[in-house]
């Protein structure tokens, strides 16, 4: 890895996005809004003494689930676009490692993810009351976590796109199904034991889990710590499956 | 100097330095044959012409050249060493036919990115502008330029590594007389400083501005000659029309020919 090749990366992609102030708008405004909808939807829900609302329940994971989505549709397309057009390979001819260059997109867009989660998280923390024992902070970084996930996910599911219209087929996939197994719907513990074994091999349940822990205790778990390093390491292997897609030599 | 397209004849004279060996290459993409048994090979500080019709090759002996082709036989090597060498990447400037730029930044952080991957700075982002005459257009979004402008966001893009070898696929596709005539001053001016050029092209005149020109049909090597040669050989001053004569006469006369 050469930090003055990644850093040129991260720079050139945050570039590309600053010429596209509409989605740069949409990145951050959608999710608050989004909150704003969860948060009427149970306005007036009546509720047993001392229960959590479902706003502090839904609200909390829906910061973890938008940077998830976002990101991935985001990095999919921009990826499958430097793929068709030629970039990509002239890229490959030029000194730069793939590290820098999916390490440069990585840090690109878990950026604009730190963004969109303070501006979500102090949304649902301050207007709408968000109510978690633990630190507001934590939140924000399970968030970015699983934003570089998406980034790695759209990575790597764009070599398995020709089009972006292929490309976006791709998130009923992919996403759709972490979202529904994640605990979002029914707990983990109480689904069937295919869904819930299927539910521990993905891995926005991990971040989950984070964010339930998060909102139970005041300070740091162990389990919160193990969930962090159980999504760094899904990352890591995404990423080193997606490496290999980026081929110097083609037929 | 001229050399045939009959394997062990490639040999350059001597007193020049071997840019580019290509021995026995052949590409097969499925079933079709691309490139079947090319020898030759290029000496440095040349530009050397890659013409031939569509179809017959040249972007995959291009690309081979480069190290991007994955080779069926033979070998190619680049500057002393294997083609795609991770060492070549300093060395090796490529631009696509169609231009490989990102649309949506401006003229001049396109060339600046591609600055960073070889260590250069600003100054020769701005020479490698001011050499494809964008100088003006720095600023402007890559999108929106024409077409002749854009190809030549690309071309600066590979300008700015200041490569050892730099492989061209029709560069000069799209571009009015005069900057096709600027452009053509640039590349000889690149060459006269150490810069080997492969320049593809399907337009007959520009070949004299070559100093070689690797004459390619039908994924087979027709003849490597100088442009002087190519005019005796096809008996004529045009430079297309004698290209027709050969590539009518069939290979055995170009043989022949040389005899």
């Amino acid at each position: 890895m050469n930090p003055a090749m990644l850093g040129a990366t991260t720079t050139r992609v945050l570039r590309q996005l600053r010429g596209d102030p509409r989605s740069i708008a949409l990145i951050l405004v959608v999710p608050a809004v989004l909150l704003a909808f969860i948060y009427y939807l149970f306005e007036n829900e009546t509720l047993p003494p001392g229960a959590p609302r479902t706003f502090d329940r839904v609200g909390l994971m829906m910061l973890a689930i938008f940077p998830f989505v976002v990101m991935f549709l985001v990095t999919s397309i921009t990826m499958l676009r430097e793929r068709t057009s030629g970039t990509l390979e002239r890229l490959l001819t030029t000194p730069i490692h793939k590290a820098d260059l999916l390490f440069g997109y990585a840090l690109a867009f878990s950026i604009m993810a730190a963004l969109q989660s303070l501006v979500a998280t102090g949304v649902a923390y301050w207007i709408f009351g968000l109510n978690i024992n633990g630190n507001p902070a934590l939140v924000v970084l399970v968030a970015v976590i699983n934003s570089v996930l998406g980034v790695a996910l759209g990575l790597l599911c764009s070599a398995f796109a020709r089009t972006e219209f292929q490309a976006v087929q791709f998130m009923p996939v992919v996403v759709i199904p972490q979202i529904l197994l994640c605990g979002l719907f029914v707990a983990r513990d109480q689904m069937n034991a295919v869904l819930e074994s299927l539910s521990n091999i993905l891995p926005l349940s991990y971040s989950v889990d984070a964010l339930q822990e998060i909102a139970r205790s005041a300070s740091p778990t162990a389990a919160i710590l193990s969930d962090v390093v159980v999504m760094a390491g899904f990352v890591v292997v995404v990423l080193a499956l997606a490496s290999p897609t980026l081929r110097r030599r083609t037929p | 100097m001229s050399h045939l397209a009959v394997p062990g004849s490639g040999t350059p004279p001597p007193e020049l330095d071997v840019g580019v060996d290509v021995r026995a290459l052949s590409v097969r993409r499925g079933k079709v044959s691309v490139l079947q048994e090319l020898t030759f090979a290029i000496p440095t500080g040349q530009i050397t012409g890659l013409l031939g019709p569509s179809g017959s090759g040249k972007t995959t002996l291009m690309r081979a050249i480069v190290g991007v082709q994955i080779i069926t036989s033979g070998s190619v090597t680049v500057l002393g060493r294997r083609a795609g060498d991770p060492a070549l990447r300093h060395e090796v400037g490529y631009v696509t036919q169609s231009p490989s730029v990102y649309q949506d930044l401006s003229v001049e952080d396109n060339v600046r990115y591609f600055a960073a991957m070889h260590g250069r700075g600003r100054e020769a982002v701005r020479t490698a502008l001011e050499i494809v005459g964008l100088s003006e257009l720095a600023k402007r979004r890559a999108a929106d330029l024409s077409g002749g402008q854009f190809s030549r966001v690309s071309l600066a893009c590979a300008l700015v590594g200041r490569p050892k070898l730099l492989i061209l696929d029709e560069p000069t596709v799209g571009l009015d007389p005069v900057l096709r005539a600027d452009l053509w001053d640039r590349f000889a001016s690149l060459a006269a400083e150490g810069t080997t050029l492969i320049i593809s092209s399907h337009v007959m005149e520009e070949a004299s501005h070559c100093d070689t020109l690797l004459l390619l049909r039908e994924s087979r090597l027709l003849a490597q000659l100088t442009p002087e040669e190519l005019r005796r050989r096809g008996a004529t001053d045009d430079l297309e029309l004698a290209f027709l004569r050969l590539i009518q006469a069939g290979p055995a006369a170009v043989l022949d020919g040389a005899a």
